[in-house]
Protein backbone atom coordinates (compact mmCIF):
# COMPACT_ATOMS: atom_id res chain seq x y z
CA UNK A 1 0.00 0.00 0.00
CA UNK A 2 2.54 2.55 1.17
CA UNK A 3 6.20 2.04 0.49
CA UNK A 4 9.08 4.24 1.59
CA UNK A 5 12.43 3.63 -0.06
CA UNK A 6 15.57 5.07 1.45
CA UNK A 7 13.71 8.19 2.49
CA UNK A 8 16.01 10.97 3.66
CA UNK A 9 15.20 14.48 4.75
CA UNK A 10 17.80 17.13 5.38
CA UNK A 11 16.49 20.55 6.39
CA UNK A 12 18.08 23.64 4.89
CA UNK A 13 19.53 24.35 8.31
CA UNK A 14 21.60 21.20 7.82
CA UNK A 15 19.75 19.12 10.38
CA UNK A 16 19.20 15.60 9.16
CA UNK A 17 15.68 14.65 10.21
CA UNK A 18 15.44 11.29 8.46
CA UNK A 19 18.20 8.98 7.33
CA UNK A 20 17.44 6.42 4.71
CA UNK A 21 14.19 5.09 6.11
CA UNK A 22 12.62 2.16 4.26
CA UNK A 23 9.21 0.83 5.17
CA UNK A 24 6.27 -0.97 3.72
CA UNK A 25 2.79 -0.75 5.10
CA UNK A 26 0.18 -3.14 3.65
CA UNK A 27 -3.49 -2.19 3.28
CA UNK A 28 -5.46 -2.38 6.49
CA UNK A 29 -2.47 -2.23 8.80
CA UNK A 30 -2.30 0.24 11.65
CA UNK A 31 1.30 1.08 12.34
CA UNK A 32 2.35 3.17 15.32
CA UNK A 33 5.43 5.31 14.91
CA UNK A 34 7.11 5.89 18.24
CA UNK A 35 10.28 7.65 19.25
CA UNK A 36 11.58 10.56 21.29
CA UNK A 37 10.73 14.16 20.44
CA UNK A 38 12.76 15.30 17.47
CA UNK A 39 13.25 11.77 16.18
CA UNK A 40 11.66 12.73 12.87
CA UNK A 41 8.21 11.20 13.34
CA UNK A 42 6.32 14.27 12.14
CA UNK A 43 8.78 14.77 9.32
CA UNK A 44 8.29 11.20 8.17
CA UNK A 45 4.52 11.54 8.03
CA UNK A 46 4.76 14.86 6.24
CA UNK A 47 7.22 13.49 3.72
CA UNK A 48 4.58 10.98 2.65
CA UNK A 49 2.06 13.59 1.46
CA UNK A 50 4.88 16.02 0.76
CA UNK A 51 3.84 18.75 3.13
CA UNK A 52 7.56 18.44 3.72
CA UNK A 53 9.65 17.78 0.59
CA UNK A 54 11.89 14.73 1.07
CA UNK A 55 15.53 15.28 0.12
CA UNK A 56 16.23 11.81 -1.19
CA UNK A 57 14.43 8.53 -1.61
CA UNK A 58 11.03 7.53 -2.91
CA UNK A 59 7.52 7.21 -1.59
CA UNK A 60 4.99 4.99 -3.32
CA UNK A 61 1.28 4.96 -2.65
CA UNK A 62 0.07 1.85 -4.42
CA UNK A 63 1.69 2.18 -7.83
CA UNK A 64 2.02 5.96 -7.74
CA UNK A 65 5.41 7.37 -6.98
CA UNK A 66 4.48 10.41 -4.90
CA UNK A 67 7.98 11.84 -4.88
CA UNK A 68 7.97 12.44 -8.63
CA UNK A 69 4.58 14.12 -9.03
CA UNK A 70 3.95 17.59 -10.38
CA UNK A 71 2.04 19.87 -8.06
CA UNK A 72 -1.22 19.20 -9.87
CA UNK A 73 -0.75 15.44 -9.72
CA UNK A 74 0.32 15.75 -6.10
CA UNK A 75 -2.97 17.45 -5.24
CA UNK A 76 -4.84 14.54 -6.80
CA UNK A 77 -2.70 12.05 -4.91
CA UNK A 78 -3.24 13.88 -1.61
CA UNK A 79 -6.93 13.07 -1.84
CA UNK A 80 -6.01 9.45 -1.26
CA UNK A 81 -4.24 10.27 2.01
CA UNK A 82 -6.28 11.52 4.94
CA UNK A 83 -4.39 13.43 7.58
CA UNK A 84 -5.24 13.86 11.24
CA UNK A 85 -3.37 16.42 13.33
CA UNK A 86 -2.14 16.91 16.85
CA UNK A 87 -3.94 20.17 17.57
CA UNK A 88 -6.83 19.04 15.36
CA UNK A 89 -6.02 21.81 12.82
CA UNK A 90 -9.67 22.56 12.27
CA UNK A 91 -10.64 25.89 10.78
CA UNK A 92 -11.81 27.52 14.00
CA UNK A 93 -14.24 30.02 12.58
CA UNK A 94 -15.95 27.63 10.19
CA UNK A 95 -18.80 25.35 11.17
CA UNK A 96 -18.33 21.68 11.92
CA UNK A 97 -20.03 20.81 8.63
CA UNK A 98 -17.74 23.09 6.62
CA UNK A 99 -14.76 21.54 8.33
CA UNK A 100 -15.87 18.04 7.41
CA UNK A 101 -16.78 19.09 3.86
CA UNK A 102 -13.32 20.60 3.44
CA UNK A 103 -12.17 16.98 3.18
CA UNK A 104 -13.80 17.02 -0.25
CA UNK A 105 -11.87 20.07 -1.51
CA UNK A 106 -9.51 17.98 -3.60
CA UNK A 107 -12.43 16.60 -5.60
CA UNK A 108 -14.27 19.81 -6.30
CA UNK A 109 -13.80 23.04 -8.22
CA UNK A 110 -13.17 26.39 -6.58
CA UNK A 111 -16.56 28.04 -7.09
CA UNK A 112 -18.48 25.05 -5.83
CA UNK A 113 -16.42 25.03 -2.66
CA UNK A 114 -16.53 28.82 -2.41
CA UNK A 115 -20.33 28.85 -2.32
CA UNK A 116 -20.38 25.67 -0.20
CA UNK A 117 -22.53 24.01 -2.83
CA UNK A 118 -21.32 20.47 -2.37
CA UNK A 119 -23.07 17.64 -4.24
CA UNK A 120 -25.91 16.13 -2.24
CA UNK A 121 -24.29 12.68 -1.87
CA UNK A 122 -21.19 14.34 -0.43
CA UNK A 123 -23.20 16.24 2.16
CA UNK A 124 -25.01 13.02 2.97
CA UNK A 125 -21.71 11.22 3.35
CA UNK A 126 -20.38 14.01 5.57
CA UNK A 127 -23.47 13.77 7.75
CA UNK A 128 -23.10 10.02 8.00
CA UNK A 129 -19.51 10.41 9.10
CA UNK A 130 -20.54 12.95 11.73
CA UNK A 131 -23.12 10.46 12.93
CA UNK A 132 -20.45 7.79 13.03
CA UNK A 133 -18.25 9.93 15.29
CA UNK A 134 -21.28 11.00 17.30
CA UNK A 135 -21.40 14.68 16.41
CA UNK A 136 -24.43 14.97 14.12
CA UNK A 137 -26.07 17.48 16.47
CA UNK A 138 -23.14 19.84 16.11
CA UNK A 139 -23.23 20.46 12.33
CA UNK A 140 -23.87 24.18 12.65
CA UNK A 141 -21.62 24.80 15.64
CA UNK A 142 -18.39 26.65 15.08
CA UNK A 143 -15.37 24.37 15.39
CA UNK A 144 -13.86 26.48 18.16
CA UNK A 145 -16.94 25.87 20.30
CA UNK A 146 -16.13 22.17 20.65
CA UNK A 147 -14.04 20.36 23.23
CA UNK A 148 -10.71 18.77 22.35
CA UNK A 149 -12.06 15.28 21.88
CA UNK A 150 -14.97 16.52 19.79
CA UNK A 151 -12.63 18.55 17.62
CA UNK A 152 -10.43 15.57 16.99
CA UNK A 153 -13.49 13.58 15.93
CA UNK A 154 -14.36 16.32 13.45
CA UNK A 155 -10.76 16.07 12.23
CA UNK A 156 -11.22 12.35 11.75
CA UNK A 157 -14.48 12.84 9.84
CA UNK A 158 -12.76 15.39 7.60
CA UNK A 159 -9.97 12.96 6.81
CA UNK A 160 -12.45 10.17 6.06
CA UNK A 161 -14.54 12.29 3.70
CA UNK A 162 -11.54 12.21 1.38
CA UNK A 163 -12.26 8.45 1.01
CA UNK A 164 -8.59 7.87 1.68
CA UNK A 165 -6.63 4.67 1.27
CA UNK A 166 -4.33 5.55 4.10
CA UNK A 167 -4.50 7.74 7.19
CA UNK A 168 -1.52 9.81 8.24
CA UNK A 169 -2.06 10.54 11.89
CA UNK A 170 0.21 12.99 13.69
CA UNK A 171 0.08 12.75 17.50
CA UNK A 172 -3.73 12.48 17.62
CA UNK A 173 -3.85 12.33 21.41
CA UNK A 174 -1.09 14.69 22.48
CA UNK A 175 -3.52 17.41 23.55
CA UNK A 176 -6.15 15.13 25.03
CA UNK A 177 -6.78 13.67 28.47
CA UNK A 178 -6.06 9.95 28.98
CA UNK A 179 -9.65 8.78 28.65
CA UNK A 180 -10.40 10.83 25.54
CA UNK A 181 -7.06 9.70 24.11
CA UNK A 182 -8.15 6.10 24.35
CA UNK A 183 -11.54 6.84 22.85
CA UNK A 184 -9.94 8.62 19.93
CA UNK A 185 -7.40 5.86 19.36
CA UNK A 186 -10.13 3.25 19.56
CA UNK A 187 -12.21 5.19 17.05
CA UNK A 188 -9.31 5.47 14.62
CA UNK A 189 -8.57 1.78 15.00
CA UNK A 190 -12.20 0.78 14.46
CA UNK A 191 -12.53 2.98 11.40
CA UNK A 192 -9.36 1.50 9.94
CA UNK A 193 -10.75 -1.99 10.42
CA UNK A 194 -14.18 -1.05 9.02
CA UNK A 195 -12.75 0.53 5.92
CA UNK A 196 -9.64 -1.56 5.47
CA UNK A 197 -7.50 1.55 5.83
CA UNK A 198 -3.81 1.55 6.39
CA UNK A 199 -2.59 4.08 8.95
CA UNK A 200 0.64 5.48 10.27
CA UNK A 201 0.11 6.95 13.70
CA UNK A 202 2.74 9.10 15.35
CA UNK A 203 2.34 8.69 19.01
CA UNK A 204 4.50 9.27 22.03
CA UNK A 205 2.36 7.24 24.40
CA UNK A 206 3.86 3.77 24.20
CA UNK A 207 1.01 2.08 26.03
CA UNK A 208 -1.58 3.50 23.66
CA UNK A 209 0.56 2.42 20.75
CA UNK A 210 0.73 -1.12 22.12
CA UNK A 211 -2.99 -1.21 22.74
CA UNK A 212 -4.22 -0.06 19.38
CA UNK A 213 -1.55 -0.74 16.77
CA UNK A 214 -0.86 -3.88 14.75
CA UNK A 215 2.75 -2.91 14.36
CA UNK A 216 5.27 -0.70 16.10
CA UNK A 217 7.93 1.26 14.29
CA UNK A 218 10.64 2.86 16.41
CA UNK A 219 12.46 5.91 15.18
CA UNK A 220 15.46 7.45 16.85
CA UNK A 221 17.40 10.43 15.52
CA UNK A 222 15.91 9.92 12.08
CA UNK A 223 16.78 6.25 11.85
CA UNK A 224 14.64 3.17 11.95
CA UNK A 225 15.70 1.28 15.08
CA UNK A 226 12.78 -1.08 15.60
CA UNK A 227 10.06 -2.60 13.46
CA UNK A 228 7.95 -5.34 14.93
CA UNK A 229 4.91 -6.53 16.83
CA UNK A 230 3.53 -4.60 19.81
CA UNK A 231 4.17 -7.55 22.11
CA UNK A 232 7.85 -7.52 21.24
CA UNK A 233 8.38 -4.19 22.96
CA UNK A 234 10.45 -4.71 26.06
CA UNK A 235 12.86 -2.76 28.19
CA UNK A 236 15.76 -3.48 25.88
CA UNK A 237 13.91 -2.25 22.79
CA UNK A 238 12.53 0.81 24.54
CA UNK A 239 16.08 1.67 25.54
CA UNK A 240 17.12 1.27 21.92
CA UNK A 241 14.40 3.71 20.88
CA UNK A 242 14.35 6.21 23.70
CA UNK A 243 17.64 5.76 25.51
CA UNK A 244 18.49 4.57 28.98
CA UNK A 245 15.72 4.61 31.57
CA UNK A 246 14.26 2.24 34.13
CA UNK A 247 11.49 0.91 31.88
CA UNK A 248 10.28 -1.62 34.39
CA UNK A 249 8.67 0.95 36.59
CA UNK A 250 5.80 2.89 35.10
CA UNK A 251 5.85 5.32 37.99
CA UNK A 252 8.26 6.32 40.72
CA UNK A 253 6.22 4.69 43.45
CA UNK A 254 6.07 1.51 41.44
CA UNK A 255 2.38 0.86 41.94
CA UNK A 256 1.71 0.20 38.27
CA UNK A 257 4.56 -2.15 38.08
CA UNK A 258 6.26 -4.01 35.34
CA UNK A 259 3.84 -3.09 32.60
CA UNK A 260 6.74 -3.22 30.20
CA UNK A 261 8.28 -6.34 31.62
CA UNK A 262 8.78 -8.89 28.85
CA UNK A 263 7.98 -11.70 31.28
CA UNK A 264 4.43 -10.45 31.59
CA UNK A 265 2.54 -11.49 28.51
CA UNK A 266 1.15 -8.74 26.31
CA UNK A 267 -2.40 -9.97 26.83
CA UNK A 268 -1.97 -9.77 30.52
CA UNK A 269 -0.57 -6.26 30.28
CA UNK A 270 -3.50 -5.18 28.14
CA UNK A 271 -5.95 -6.60 30.58
CA UNK A 272 -4.35 -4.71 33.44
CA UNK A 273 -4.32 -1.54 31.40
CA UNK A 274 -7.94 -1.88 30.41
CA UNK A 275 -8.88 -2.63 33.98
CA UNK A 276 -7.00 0.44 35.13
CA UNK A 277 -8.86 2.65 32.69
CA UNK A 278 -12.35 1.66 33.77
CA UNK B 1 35.70 34.89 39.37
CA UNK B 2 33.50 35.24 36.32
CA UNK B 3 30.44 37.43 36.41
CA UNK B 4 28.18 34.42 35.98
CA UNK B 5 29.67 32.59 38.96
CA UNK B 6 29.36 35.77 40.97
CA UNK B 7 25.66 36.02 40.15
CA UNK B 8 25.15 32.39 41.08
CA UNK B 9 26.83 32.94 44.42
CA UNK B 10 24.77 36.03 45.18
CA UNK B 11 21.56 34.20 44.18
CA UNK B 12 22.50 31.38 46.54
CA UNK B 13 22.74 33.91 49.36
CA UNK B 14 19.29 35.23 48.44
CA UNK B 15 20.16 38.35 46.43
CA UNK B 16 18.91 38.32 42.87
CA UNK B 17 18.22 41.15 40.43
CA UNK B 18 16.83 40.86 36.94
CA UNK B 19 19.74 40.98 34.46
CA UNK B 20 19.79 44.53 33.01
CA UNK B 21 19.35 45.10 29.28
CA UNK B 22 22.72 46.83 29.05
CA UNK B 23 25.24 44.92 31.12
CA UNK B 24 27.75 47.66 32.01
CA UNK B 25 26.40 50.35 34.36
CA UNK B 26 28.76 52.93 32.82
CA UNK B 27 27.12 52.47 29.41
CA UNK B 28 23.71 52.72 31.01
CA UNK B 29 24.61 56.00 32.69
CA UNK B 30 26.26 57.41 29.56
CA UNK B 31 23.23 56.58 27.45
CA UNK B 32 20.82 58.23 29.90
CA UNK B 33 23.02 61.34 30.06
CA UNK B 34 23.32 61.53 26.29
CA UNK B 35 19.54 61.46 25.87
CA UNK B 36 19.12 64.13 28.54
CA UNK B 37 21.75 66.42 27.00
CA UNK B 38 20.20 66.07 23.53
CA UNK B 39 16.76 66.87 24.91
CA UNK B 40 17.97 70.04 26.63
CA UNK B 41 19.95 71.24 23.60
CA UNK B 42 17.09 70.47 21.25
CA UNK B 43 14.56 72.44 23.29
CA UNK B 44 16.99 75.36 23.48
CA UNK B 45 17.35 75.40 19.71
CA UNK B 46 13.65 76.09 19.12
CA UNK B 47 13.13 79.83 18.95
CA UNK B 48 9.96 81.21 20.43
CA UNK B 49 8.74 84.68 19.52
CA UNK B 50 6.76 85.53 22.64
CA UNK B 51 5.22 88.74 21.30
CA UNK B 52 3.84 86.77 18.33
CA UNK B 53 2.46 84.17 20.71
CA UNK B 54 0.71 86.85 22.73
CA UNK B 55 -0.82 88.29 19.57
CA UNK B 56 -1.86 84.90 18.25
CA UNK B 57 -3.37 83.85 21.55
CA UNK B 58 -6.23 86.29 21.14
CA UNK B 59 -6.87 85.07 17.59
CA UNK B 60 -6.80 81.53 18.83
CA UNK B 61 -9.29 82.46 21.51
CA UNK B 62 -11.51 83.97 18.83
CA UNK B 63 -11.36 80.70 16.99
CA UNK B 64 -12.18 78.70 20.08
CA UNK B 65 -14.93 81.16 20.95
CA UNK B 66 -16.54 80.47 17.60
CA UNK B 67 -16.98 76.89 18.70
CA UNK B 68 -19.38 78.07 21.36
CA UNK B 69 -21.58 79.57 18.66
CA UNK B 70 -21.10 77.49 15.52
CA UNK B 71 -23.02 78.72 12.52
CA UNK B 72 -24.62 75.87 10.64
CA UNK B 73 -27.17 77.93 8.72
CA UNK B 74 -25.65 80.74 6.69
CA UNK B 75 -23.41 78.47 4.61
CA UNK B 76 -25.48 75.32 4.96
CA UNK B 77 -25.64 74.67 1.22
CA UNK B 78 -21.83 74.71 0.96
CA UNK B 79 -21.49 72.53 4.01
CA UNK B 80 -24.06 70.09 2.70
CA UNK B 81 -22.43 69.84 -0.70
CA UNK B 82 -18.97 69.40 0.80
CA UNK B 83 -20.24 66.79 3.18
CA UNK B 84 -21.92 64.77 0.46
CA UNK B 85 -18.81 64.97 -1.67
CA UNK B 86 -16.68 63.85 1.23
CA UNK B 87 -18.91 60.93 2.11
CA UNK B 88 -19.04 59.76 -1.51
CA UNK B 89 -15.30 60.13 -1.80
CA UNK B 90 -14.75 58.27 1.45
CA UNK B 91 -16.97 55.34 0.65
CA UNK B 92 -15.88 54.81 -2.95
CA UNK B 93 -12.19 55.22 -2.16
CA UNK B 94 -12.42 52.80 0.76
CA UNK B 95 -14.19 50.13 -1.29
CA UNK B 96 -11.88 50.49 -4.29
CA UNK B 97 -8.81 50.68 -2.06
CA UNK B 98 -9.72 47.55 -0.13
CA UNK B 99 -10.57 45.55 -3.25
CA UNK B 100 -7.14 46.41 -4.64
CA UNK B 101 -5.43 45.91 -1.29
CA UNK B 102 -6.58 42.31 -0.87
CA UNK B 103 -4.56 40.82 -3.73
CA UNK B 104 -1.60 43.05 -2.89
CA UNK B 105 -1.83 42.02 0.76
CA UNK B 106 -1.92 38.31 -0.09
CA UNK B 107 1.03 38.78 -2.41
CA UNK B 108 2.93 40.62 0.31
CA UNK B 109 2.56 37.79 2.82
CA UNK B 110 5.79 35.83 2.79
CA UNK B 111 4.11 32.55 3.68
CA UNK B 112 1.67 32.72 0.74
CA UNK B 113 3.58 34.22 -2.17
CA UNK B 114 6.81 33.30 -3.97
CA UNK B 115 9.67 35.77 -3.54
CA UNK B 116 9.32 37.82 -6.77
CA UNK B 117 5.61 38.47 -6.16
CA UNK B 118 6.34 39.20 -2.52
CA UNK B 119 8.94 41.82 -3.43
CA UNK B 120 6.67 43.38 -6.05
CA UNK B 121 3.73 43.69 -3.65
CA UNK B 122 5.92 44.94 -0.84
CA UNK B 123 7.25 47.70 -3.09
CA UNK B 124 3.70 48.76 -3.98
CA UNK B 125 3.01 49.01 -0.26
CA UNK B 126 6.22 50.91 0.36
CA UNK B 127 5.44 53.46 -2.35
CA UNK B 128 1.90 53.94 -1.14
CA UNK B 129 3.01 54.39 2.44
CA UNK B 130 6.00 56.63 1.82
CA UNK B 131 3.94 59.58 0.64
CA UNK B 132 1.55 61.26 2.97
CA UNK B 133 -1.98 61.74 1.64
CA UNK B 134 -1.52 65.50 1.20
CA UNK B 135 1.47 65.04 -1.09
CA UNK B 136 -0.31 62.44 -3.20
CA UNK B 137 -3.38 64.68 -3.28
CA UNK B 138 -1.33 67.59 -4.66
CA UNK B 139 -0.02 65.30 -7.41
CA UNK B 140 -3.48 64.01 -8.32
CA UNK B 141 -5.00 67.50 -8.21
CA UNK B 142 -2.38 68.53 -10.73
CA UNK B 143 -3.21 65.47 -12.86
CA UNK B 144 -7.01 65.43 -12.64
CA UNK B 145 -7.85 69.00 -11.70
CA UNK B 146 -9.63 70.31 -8.61
CA UNK B 147 -12.47 68.29 -7.18
CA UNK B 148 -13.45 65.03 -5.54
CA UNK B 149 -12.08 62.75 -8.27
CA UNK B 150 -8.52 63.64 -7.30
CA UNK B 151 -9.48 63.14 -3.67
CA UNK B 152 -11.02 59.77 -4.30
CA UNK B 153 -8.00 58.46 -6.17
CA UNK B 154 -5.69 59.80 -3.47
CA UNK B 155 -7.57 58.07 -0.71
CA UNK B 156 -7.89 54.82 -2.64
CA UNK B 157 -4.14 54.85 -3.24
CA UNK B 158 -3.39 55.50 0.41
CA UNK B 159 -5.86 52.79 1.44
CA UNK B 160 -4.00 50.19 -0.61
CA UNK B 161 -0.76 50.72 1.28
CA UNK B 162 -2.41 50.78 4.68
CA UNK B 163 -4.73 47.82 4.24
CA UNK B 164 -2.30 45.64 2.26
CA UNK B 165 0.43 46.04 4.85
CA UNK B 166 -1.77 45.17 7.80
CA UNK B 167 -3.48 42.36 5.92
CA UNK B 168 -0.13 40.89 4.91
CA UNK B 169 1.06 40.98 8.49
CA UNK B 170 -2.12 39.30 9.64
CA UNK B 171 -1.75 36.59 7.01
CA UNK B 172 1.85 36.01 8.08
CA UNK B 173 0.59 35.45 11.63
CA UNK B 174 -2.10 32.89 10.83
CA UNK B 175 -2.11 29.40 12.26
CA UNK B 176 -0.04 27.38 9.80
CA UNK B 177 -1.57 24.09 10.92
CA UNK B 178 -4.92 25.04 9.46
CA UNK B 179 -3.20 25.82 6.18
CA UNK B 180 -1.43 22.48 6.34
CA UNK B 181 -4.70 20.68 6.98
CA UNK B 182 -6.38 22.16 3.92
CA UNK B 183 -3.29 21.53 1.83
CA UNK B 184 -3.36 17.89 2.95
CA UNK B 185 -6.88 17.44 1.59
CA UNK B 186 -5.61 18.19 -1.90
CA UNK B 187 -7.21 21.63 -2.09
CA UNK B 188 -6.00 24.12 -4.69
CA UNK B 189 -4.35 27.45 -3.89
CA UNK B 190 -7.61 29.35 -4.20
CA UNK B 191 -9.37 26.86 -1.95
CA UNK B 192 -6.53 27.23 0.51
CA UNK B 193 -7.13 30.98 0.54
CA UNK B 194 -10.87 30.57 0.91
CA UNK B 195 -10.85 27.86 3.58
CA UNK B 196 -7.66 28.23 5.57
CA UNK B 197 -6.71 31.89 5.28
CA UNK B 198 -9.92 33.87 4.85
CA UNK B 199 -11.69 32.65 8.01
CA UNK B 200 -8.61 33.48 10.04
CA UNK B 201 -8.11 37.03 8.77
CA UNK B 202 -11.71 38.06 8.11
CA UNK B 203 -12.55 39.64 11.49
CA UNK B 204 -9.45 41.77 11.39
CA UNK B 205 -10.00 42.65 7.75
CA UNK B 206 -13.49 43.89 8.54
CA UNK B 207 -12.28 45.78 11.58
CA UNK B 208 -9.49 47.42 9.62
CA UNK B 209 -11.83 48.30 6.76
CA UNK B 210 -14.11 50.18 9.12
CA UNK B 211 -11.11 51.85 10.72
CA UNK B 212 -9.86 52.86 7.30
CA UNK B 213 -13.31 54.20 6.45
CA UNK B 214 -13.11 56.65 9.28
CA UNK B 215 -9.48 57.54 8.53
CA UNK B 216 -10.49 58.25 4.93
CA UNK B 217 -13.26 60.53 6.11
CA UNK B 218 -10.87 62.50 8.29
CA UNK B 219 -8.29 62.61 5.51
CA UNK B 220 -10.92 63.84 3.06
CA UNK B 221 -11.16 66.97 5.22
CA UNK B 222 -7.40 67.50 5.06
CA UNK B 223 -6.86 66.85 1.37
CA UNK B 224 -9.79 69.14 0.57
CA UNK B 225 -7.55 71.96 1.72
CA UNK B 226 -5.14 71.31 -1.15
CA UNK B 227 -7.98 71.25 -3.67
CA UNK B 228 -9.20 67.69 -3.67
CA UNK B 229 -12.81 68.66 -2.98
CA UNK B 230 -15.14 67.58 -0.23
CA UNK B 231 -15.74 69.01 3.20
CA UNK B 232 -12.09 70.08 3.36
CA UNK B 233 -12.68 72.53 0.57
CA UNK B 234 -15.62 74.01 2.46
CA UNK B 235 -13.53 74.21 5.59
CA UNK B 236 -10.70 75.88 3.74
CA UNK B 237 -12.99 78.46 2.17
CA UNK B 238 -14.57 79.39 5.48
CA UNK B 239 -11.19 79.66 7.17
CA UNK B 240 -9.79 81.91 4.47
CA UNK B 241 -12.86 84.13 4.79
CA UNK B 242 -12.28 84.29 8.58
CA UNK B 243 -15.74 82.76 9.08
CA UNK B 244 -14.69 80.86 12.15
CA UNK B 245 -18.27 80.14 13.17
CA UNK B 246 -18.89 78.27 9.91
CA UNK B 247 -15.54 76.52 10.22
CA UNK B 248 -16.53 75.51 13.73
CA UNK B 249 -19.76 74.06 12.40
CA UNK B 250 -17.82 72.04 9.82
CA UNK B 251 -15.38 70.76 12.43
CA UNK B 252 -18.20 69.79 14.78
CA UNK B 253 -19.86 67.82 12.00
CA UNK B 254 -16.57 66.05 11.25
CA UNK B 255 -16.13 65.20 14.91
CA UNK B 256 -19.69 63.89 15.08
CA UNK B 257 -19.29 61.65 12.04
CA UNK B 258 -15.91 60.32 13.16
CA UNK B 259 -17.31 59.49 16.57
CA UNK B 260 -20.25 57.75 14.98
CA UNK B 261 -18.07 55.55 12.76
CA UNK B 262 -15.80 54.87 15.73
CA UNK B 263 -18.70 53.60 17.77
CA UNK B 264 -20.11 51.64 14.85
CA UNK B 265 -16.81 49.97 13.99
CA UNK B 266 -16.28 48.95 17.60
CA UNK B 267 -19.69 47.36 17.64
CA UNK B 268 -19.24 45.56 14.32
CA UNK B 269 -15.78 44.30 15.30
CA UNK B 270 -17.16 42.69 18.42
CA UNK B 271 -19.95 41.14 16.42
CA UNK B 272 -17.73 39.51 13.75
CA UNK B 273 -15.21 37.97 16.15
Amino acid sequence: MLTLKQLTKRYTTGDKALTSVSLEIPAGQVAALIGPSGAGKSTLIRCVNRLVEPTEGQVFLGDTELTGLSSRQLRRARRRMGMIFQEYALIDRLTVMENVLSGYLGYTGFWRSYFRRYPQPVVQQAFKLLQRVGLENFIDKRADALSGGQRQRVGIARALLQSPEILLVDEPTASLDPKTSRQIMRLIKELCVERQLAAIINIHDVQLAQLFADRIIGLRAGQLVFDGQPEQLDAEILTRIYGEEDWNHASESGDVEEVMDPSVSQNHAQVTLRAASV
Amino acid sequence: MTEHAERLQRAASGVWRRPPLIRDWRYRLALALAVLVYLVLASWSVEVNWTRVAEGASRGLNFLGAFLQPDFTSRWRDIQQGLLESLTMTLTSTVIGILLAIPVGIGAARNMAPLPIYLFCRSIIAISRTFQEVIIAILFVVMFGFGPLAGMITLAFATIGFMAKLLAEDIEDIDERQVEAIRATGGSWLQLMNYAVQPQVMPRLIGLSLYRLDINFRESAVIGIVGAGGIGATLNTSLSRYEYDTAAAVLLIIIGIVMMTEYLSGYVRKWVQ
